[in-house]
């Protein structure tokens, strides 16, 4: 990294000379330390799927989960350190409880995510503080916007998406994710979908286990996020297994 | 104890012991009330404008201490307009009803504001809310409050009919305020009507003889 030793990373408030800020780029490189998360919105609701990378086996099953209920109509799916994620989840949490509160209704996603991101990006302009290592994507379903999904990264900044990935294999997800017309598909259907990218992504070399989280929100869970029930989410992995095998067979013929 | 001999209305507060009345139509709402604000047993104003604006499309009928009302109003069109600019798009009328609703019961030993909030957002079309005297917040398919609407109970309960146009609601509104006006003798001067759909607002002023009599008529 031709950054260290330039004196330039030490804070978050000083930019370098050519215009950037090291201690935002390095809070990227540690959502790129984490597993995938992949979120993609169909025509009737939001998918989330997480590739959660357990490095112990000694862990319970399902323990440190990647997917939160934010309110009754938002989950959001994070990437990168564990503890900035449950500190950055809980800020959304009072935003959207605290709109609740002062105007009697749920909170429109494209107002958390600007007051979501606004948090995240104060978090880059003082010494005082570091920058979050998380990018997170938000979803949520309601009867007046329909679904919606955004993300948020380090710096800051948000993006509305009709599909997005970030983590590890971000890249690779995008690719795949980019092949479905998901505006066209109902959520039953992306969920297998997702649950198979977030298996083809994995990288069984380099990250041994990992569990497949998965969730959603949509006009079949009746505008609440949740994780998808025990048998769509059992459909979904033999889904994903299927394919993956299916995909091996034929690599195997090129041979 | 004060000895002082002025007349009691010096010293009373305004009120607008009034007549309000707010009905959802098809695409919007008509609003409409009494013009009279008192001190006591003096008229201080025969010309009130009791309908007042929250934000382009969301007004509010005012009954109850003048002064409350008034500083209620304000902060709930701060509030509104702050909302407007944060979210880039104009407020909904149920977040308007809730933010009335909230100064009202949170303070409800305090004031003496019995509001109505009419108005039109694109996601629900026209609605009414009521909020009396201790802060509850209904919607309602029309509406009747301040110390008029008693007079005028039989009247609307026996007219109201759901599916009116904006010209029924407006000949409703009008007869319902011409009524309390008659009867309610904290009632009267004009009649201001509102009628605020998607278009926006168009405000009427029925005058001197043009406010609805019955059987006064000879």
């Amino acid at each position: 990294m031709s950054s260290i030793g330039t004196g330039y990373d030490l804070s978050a408030s000083q930019f370098s000379p050519d215009g950037r800020v090291f201690q935002v780029e390095y809070a990227l490189k540690a959502v790129e330390n984490s597993g995938t998360a992949v979120g993609i919105r169909g025509k009737d609701g939001v998918v989330f799927g997480v590739e959660k990378l357990v490095t112990s086996k000694l862990y319970e099953a399902g323990a440190n989960k990647r997917l939160f209920n934010i309110d009754r109509h938002i989950g959001i799916a994070t990437a990168g350190l564990m503890a900035d994620s449950r500190a950055v989840v809980e800020i959304a949490r009072e935003e959207a409880s605290n709109y609740r509160y002062n105007y009697g209704l749920p909170i429109p996603l494209k107002n958390l995510t600007d007051r979501v991101s606004g948090y995240v990006h104060a978090h880059t302009l003082y010494s005082s503080v570091r920058p979050f290592g998380v990018s997170m994507i938000l979803g949520s379903h309601t009867v007046e916007e329909g679904p919606q999904m955004y993300l948020i990264d380090p710096s800051g900044v948000s993006w509305g998406y009709h599909g997005c990935a970030t983590g590890k294999a971000k890249q690779a997800a995008k690719t795949e994710i980019e092949k479905l017309k998901m505006k066209d598909m109902p959520i039953a259907d992306l969920v297998k979908e997702v649950a198979k990218i977030i298996y083809i992504v994995h990288d069984e070399v380099k990250d041994k286990n990992f569990e497949l989280e998965l969730s959603w929100v949509g006009e079949v869970t009746g505008g609440k996020h949740e994780l998808v029930p025990k048998n769509v989410y059992v459909e979904a992995e033999k889904f994903a297994k299927e394919a993956l095998e299916e995909s091996d067979d034929s690599d195997e013929e090129d041979l | 104890m004060s000895f002082s001999t002025a007349p009691d209305w010096t010293s009373a507060e305004h009120e607008t012991g009034t007549t309000i009345m707010a009905v959802e139509y098809d695409g919007g709402v008509v609003i409409g009330a009494d013009s009279r604000t008192t001190t006591g047993a003096y008229i201080a104003n025969r010309v009130t404008d009791k309908l007042t604006k929250i934000t382009d499309k969301i007004y509010c009928c005012r009954s109850g201490s003048a002064a409350d009302t008034q500083a209620v109003a304000d902060i709930v069109s701060y509030h509104l307009n702050f909302q407007k600019m944060d979210m880039g798009e104009e407020p909904k009328v149920k977040i308007a009803a809730n933010i009335f609703r909230e100064l009202c019961y949170n303070n409800r030993d305090n004031l003496s504001a019995g509001i109505i909030v009419g108005g039109w957002d694109k996601t629900e079309g026209g609605q009414v809310y009521a909020i009396p005297l201790g802060g509850m917040l209904t919607r309602m398919p029309f509406t009747t409050g301040g110390s008029g609407s008693t007079y005028i109970y039989g009247y609307v309960d026996a007219n109201f009919k759901t599916g009116m146009t904006k010209e029924e609601c407006l000949k409703f509104v009008a007869n319902g305020v011409g009524l309390a006006i008659s009867r309610d003798g904290s009632s009267g001067g004009v009649v201001r009507l509102a009628a605020i759909n998607k278009d926006g607002v168009e405000r009427f002023v029925l005058t001197g003889n043009q406010v609805p009599t019955f059987y006064e008529d000879y």
